[in-house]
């Protein structure tokens, strides 16, 4: 592939041929703003900040959009960008609550930054009416509350490009524009299946996750791979004073990208429950050396134990032993899981054909 | 023998059947013919001749031939003689006038309107002589309301496919190209991008892609857009209806050009006739192997799918047309790349407005250099207009470009209505200005509109007078153009819903002085930065009502004065004491009881109550109701 030619605020440099003029700024290390472009979406040129000057070129192309070509010289500031950079920004903010201490995106908002960086400073030269909707909170695990959103189209984007659910798109026109599931029915009656992948896209507090309005900012984040299953994604796990607060997937992470199901993006609650089991149990009977047909079901005999692994896998061994000698082999079955490794599966075949001579075996991906 | 001239040779035999030593009436019946109630015409005319079996005509319908302020029409053709109209007919008019020519051979009729040729006959002048017809140039509406657009043989007896087998049996693609790009032909649709450029643009890419990949089930596509979505606009709409295969045949010849293997007809689905007729013109072709497979017997190969649009304005802009397509919402998306490097499904395509195509057949026939000496040095042909609004004669209406505003207007058009005076003339549909009186004898061609800071579009054209508030026509293009934004880019969504808010209070009273700075740098802001064309010429209305009447603005906010007398919020109903006569017909007449007084004595309107309705204005018999 040849590389392109470009200069960039007098800055020269050569990118792959494919790449955007944002593309290139970035590997420039020229910032231009941005609130509608993702570089794992396709350009959509909604929000008009990323304007620059291209030589030859008539008006003010979007960078996001613009597809690098050789000689390109390229400026991302002058009078007439920031003119209409600013015009850009005071209209979106006008049609915007402007609630940030309350807002779950507070100081990680996207919005904020850029406006921050543009400039508006002082009264905005605009006001007028601004759309408000019910908040949406028919998910089990995020909230809708479309009175924040810009409609930079990223969530729409992400869940038909990365996730592919086609769950939510853009509904009415002109001012009344909106992001909506087929019929404008609340989120969960739509095909939406909580990957959460718009919540982590949305440059504003218009998508958050349930859990988000409990706490404030986390103080630490621990990257980790996700246990459910054998993809191996990889997570960020947030937490403010040692609890888990959220979890959200790591952008770094070549396996998924940032992405993730629901399972790894909401199903981490069980880490602290009270009713997790960190502990080896075993019915207390067994402890004492009782036989099952002995005792009172009703009786403290029957209540879980704690013990020590030794102890509950020697009851295990024993059992299954017994029970192998009195009605067969075939009589035991194996079920194994996509959050064992493949050395574990493979592990578990061998225990079932080889020690207990069964063919009784099968994983849980296939139910 | 060719193909095409067996094809012709039986059309002309066809027509010729058809009308050995018949008469032919024919009735108007495009869409605005069947709304002036052009149905019961037909049925009069088929009835008088039931009842009168001597006369030996066919009646046939017709497109529209543009003079809707004459509709219904009725026109008749006896063979040796020239066809006569006459509009506007009743249906006992119909009866009466078929009797008094067929059976008593009286032409002339208090609605005679116009010999449809060159010479007077019986006492009824030629068109040549109406003022309405004198000045136009017809190419375009060629066959409109002379040909039965459901039947080819007539399409083809008129040169019709001529151009296509020029084109396909004795020309190379390349050259058809530049023979395009040697007219000079124009898009007919809004922008005004040279038809031969855009054809080269995608007749290499297409090359390119035919170089690289061998295993595509298309290379290229033809569009025409069919959606004519601006508000007052039929121009397409007649040209569809009245001639559908001369749109056909453009498309062909053009998928021909540049290589291109299938075409979409994307129409809006409130044009049923016109997608009816195009059904059947479609149907027509195929048979004829003028579609479908080895078109006239050579290896060209090109079909066309029509596709029904879905309502909506964006959809006439053409990223926004190609997602419709595709079965997607239809948003527009930023270029490049173009849809002649990447269009529908990724495959180049070229967009080409109808009437753009409908040229297409007449440059191919005529060749370049013909088609091109009407015109201006780069507005090259002739250009349709829907001319609407306080004009004497309204219709549709083909002229050579570069004639002036005043003679479109005052010859054509006939001048303004009721003795009341010309104020602005609005080109280009809701997205383009409003020109002033200064500026009648501006030529209508692309770069004189741009420069005064209208467009071209494709081609409303509407007349205001005096009557008219300037503030109050910006502020319903923008209700126009903010209710139709896709809602995509922010300074489109938001800044025309700005705009239209403060028009909207300056109408109201509310205005302020600052208020006229904040629209002038809205403007601007998004004509440069919205996505596409809708945002970018959403401010012209605003841009050029405060560049010509910009007085107008600050009566309205500096002294609470609406100098047309138009916005409600800003006018006064009086009485004036000298001319009432106490006659009671206004305060009987207004609905909230506003005005007060006794028999003979002088009447008073409490502004209070008074909601300017208007309607004690118009009963008054004396005039006395003054509006300041
Ligand atoms: C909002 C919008 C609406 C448009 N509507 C139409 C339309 O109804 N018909 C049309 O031919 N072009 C329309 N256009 C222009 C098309 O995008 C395109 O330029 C045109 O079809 C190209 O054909 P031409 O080169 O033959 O003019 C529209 C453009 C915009 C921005
Ligand atoms: S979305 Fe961002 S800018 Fe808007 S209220 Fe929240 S933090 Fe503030
Ligand atoms: S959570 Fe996932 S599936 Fe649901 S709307 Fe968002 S991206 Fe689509
Ligand atoms: S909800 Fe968020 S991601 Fe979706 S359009 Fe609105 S601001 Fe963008
Ligand atoms: S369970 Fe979901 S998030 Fe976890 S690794 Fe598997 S796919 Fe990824
Ligand atoms: S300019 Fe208006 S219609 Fe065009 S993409 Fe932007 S919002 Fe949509
Ligand atoms: S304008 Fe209407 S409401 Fe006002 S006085 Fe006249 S009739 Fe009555
Ligand atoms: S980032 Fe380019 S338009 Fe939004």
């Amino acid at each position: 592939m040849t590389n392109l030619k470009i200069t960039i605020d007098n800055k020269k440099i050569e990118v792959p041929e494919g790449s955007t003029v944002l593309d290139a700024a970035r590997a420039a290390n020229v910032y231009i703003p941005t609130l509608c472009d993702d570089p794992l979406l396709e350009p959509f040129g909604a929000c008009r900040l990323c304007i620059v000057e291209i030589e030859g070129y008539r008006g003010l192309p979007t960078a996001c959009s613009t597809p690098a070509a050789d000689g390109m010289q390229i400026r991302t500031s002058s009078a007439m960008i920031a003119t209409n950079r600013k015009t850009s920004m005071n209209l979106l903010l006008s049609d915007h609550p402007l609630d940030c201490q309350h807002c779950v995106s507070n100081m990680r908002c996207d919005l904020q930054y850029v406006a921050a960086y543009v400039g508006v400073r002082g009264k905005n030269p605009y006001q007028g009416e601004r759309r408000t909707y019910e908040l949406d909170e028919s998910n089990a695990f995020y909230n809708r509350n479309l009175d924040m959103c810009i409609l930079c189209g990223k969530c729409v984007r992400a869940c038909d490009e990365i996730q592919g659910r086609q769950a939510i798109s853009f509904g009415y026109r002109g001012f009344s524009t909106k992001i909506t599931a087929p019929f404008d029915l609340p989120i969960w009656d739509s095909s939406c299946e909580s990957c959460g992948r718009c919540v982590d896209m949305c440059p504003t507090g218009a998508l958050y996750d349930k859990t988000e309005l409990k706490h404030g900012l986390p103080t630490g984040e621990t990257k980790t791979i996700c246990p459910y299953c054998g993809v191996g994604c990889g997570l960020i796990v947030e937490t403010r004073n040692g609890e888990i607060i959220g979890v959200r997937g790591d952008g770094e992470s070549t396996v998924n990208e940032g992405h993730t199901c629901v399972k790894g993006r909401y199903g981490w609650e069980y880490v602290q429950h009270p009713d997790r089991v960190k502990k080896p149990l075993v019915r207390k009977y067994l402890l004492e050396g009782k036989k099952k047909s002995e005792i009172d079901r009703d009786s403290s005999d029957w209540d879980w134990a704690e013990t020590s692994w030794d102890v509950a896998l020697d009851i295990t061994a024993s059992n299954l032993a017994q029970i192998r000698d009195r009605h067969g082999a075939d009589s035991i079955g194996f079920m194994t899981s996509a959050k064992c490794l493949n050395e574990e599966n493979y592990l578990m075949n061998k225990l079932a054909r080889q020690v207990i001579g069964t063919n009784n075996i099968d994983h849980c991906a296939r139910l | 023998m060719s193909n095409y001239t067996a094809i012709r040779k039986w059309a002309d035999e066809e027509v010729s059947a058809q009308r050995a030593d018949k008469a032919r009436i024919a009735i108007g019946l495009g869409t605005c013919g069947i709304a002036a109630g052009g149905n019961a015409i037909l049925e009069a005319a088929e009835r008088t001749l039931a009842n009168n079996t001597e006369i030996n005509a066919d009646v046939v319908s017709v497109g529209c031939i543009g003079i809707c302020y004459k509709e219904p029409l009725l026109d008749i053709e006896i063979p040796g003689q020239p066809r006569l109209s006459y509009g506007p007919v009743t249906p006992g008019e119909t009866k009466k006038i078929l009797e008094n020519v067929f059976l008593h051979n009286i032409y002339e009729h208090k609605k005679s309107l116009a010999v449809i040729g060159d010479d007077a006959f019986a006492e009824i002048p030629s068109w040549n002589e109406i003022p309405f017809f004198a000045p136009q140039e017809r190419t375009v509406l060629r066959n409109c309301g002379f040909i039965d657009p459901e039947k080819i043989e007539d399409y083809i007896a008129n040169d019709g496919y001529a151009g296509l087998s020029r084109a396909l049996l004795d020309m190379t693609p390349e050259a058809v190209v530049q023979e395009t790009l040697d007219a000079g032909l124009r898009g007919r649709g809004g922008a005004g991008f040279p038809a031969g450029r855009k054809w080269t643009i995608a007749a290499d890419n297409i090359r390119a892609l035919k170089e690289s990949k061998s295993d595509l089930p298309s290379y290229g596509y033809v569009i025409c857009n069919a959606d004519e979505g601006d508000p007052g606009a039929f121009m397409n709409r007649s040209v569809l209806e009245g001639d559908p295969h001369s749109v056909i045949e453009g498309m062909i010849i053009a998928g021909y050009a540049i290589g291109a293997d299938f075409g979409y007809i994307y129409c809006r689905a409130e044009y049923p006739l016109a997608i009816d007729r195009l059904k059947l013109a479609l149907e027509q072709a195929r048979e004829k192997n003028l579609l479908g497979e080895n078109i006239l017997g050579t290896d060209f190969s090109f079909d066309i799918k029509l596709k029904e649009g879905a309502g909506a304005f964006v959809c006439g802009e053409e990223t926004s047309l190609i997602a419709s397509i595709e079965g997607n919402r239809g948003m527009p998306m930023p270029r490049p790349p173009y849809p002649a490097q990447s269009g529908l499904w990724g495959i180049p395509t070229i967009i080409n407005n109808v009437e753009t195509l409908n040229n297409i057949p007449v440059v191919l026939s005529q060749g370049a250099k013909s088609w091109a000496e009407k015109g201006t040095e780069k507005s090259k042909g002739t250009k349709t207009f829907a001319l609407t609004g306080k004009v004497q004669n309204t219709g549709l209406i083909e002229v050579e470009l570069g004639m002036s505003l005043r003679k479109v207007i005052y010859d054509i058009g006939g001048g303004i209505p009721d003795g009341k005076e010309f104020k602005a003339a609005q080109t280009g549909g809701p997205s383009g200005g409003c020109l002033p009186k200064e500026m009648l004898d501006l030529t209508i061609d692309y770069e004189a509109l741009a420069e005064a800071g209208s467009i071209m579009g494709s081609g409303g054209l509407v007349i205001m007078d005096e009557s008219t508030c300037m503030v109050d026509v910006a502020r319903y293009f923008l209700t126009f153009t903010q209710s139709e934004s896709c809602g995509k880019c922010v300074p489109c969504r938001l800044g025309t819903k700005r705009m239209l808010e403060i028009l909207t209070r300056i109408t109201a009273r509310h205005g302020k002085i600052e208020d006229l700075d904040a629209l002038e740098e809205l403007a601007p802001s998004i004509r440069d930065s919205s996505l596409c064309g809708l945002g970018q010429s959403a401010p012209n209305p605003v841009l050029t009502t405060l560049k010509y009447f910009r007085e107008e603005y600050e009566a309205h906010i500096l002294e609470g004065r609406c100098p047309a007398g138009q916005c409600k919020a800003l006018i006064t109903y009086e009485i004036d004491p000298d001319d009432c006569t106490g006659c009671m017909v206004c305060l009987r007449a207004c609905p909230t009881e506003a005005i007060t007084g006794a028999r003979r004595e002088i009447h008073v309107i409490d502004p209070e109550l008074c909601t300017r309705c208007d309607t004690c204005r118009q009963v008054c018999k004396f005039d006395a109701v003054l509006v300041a």
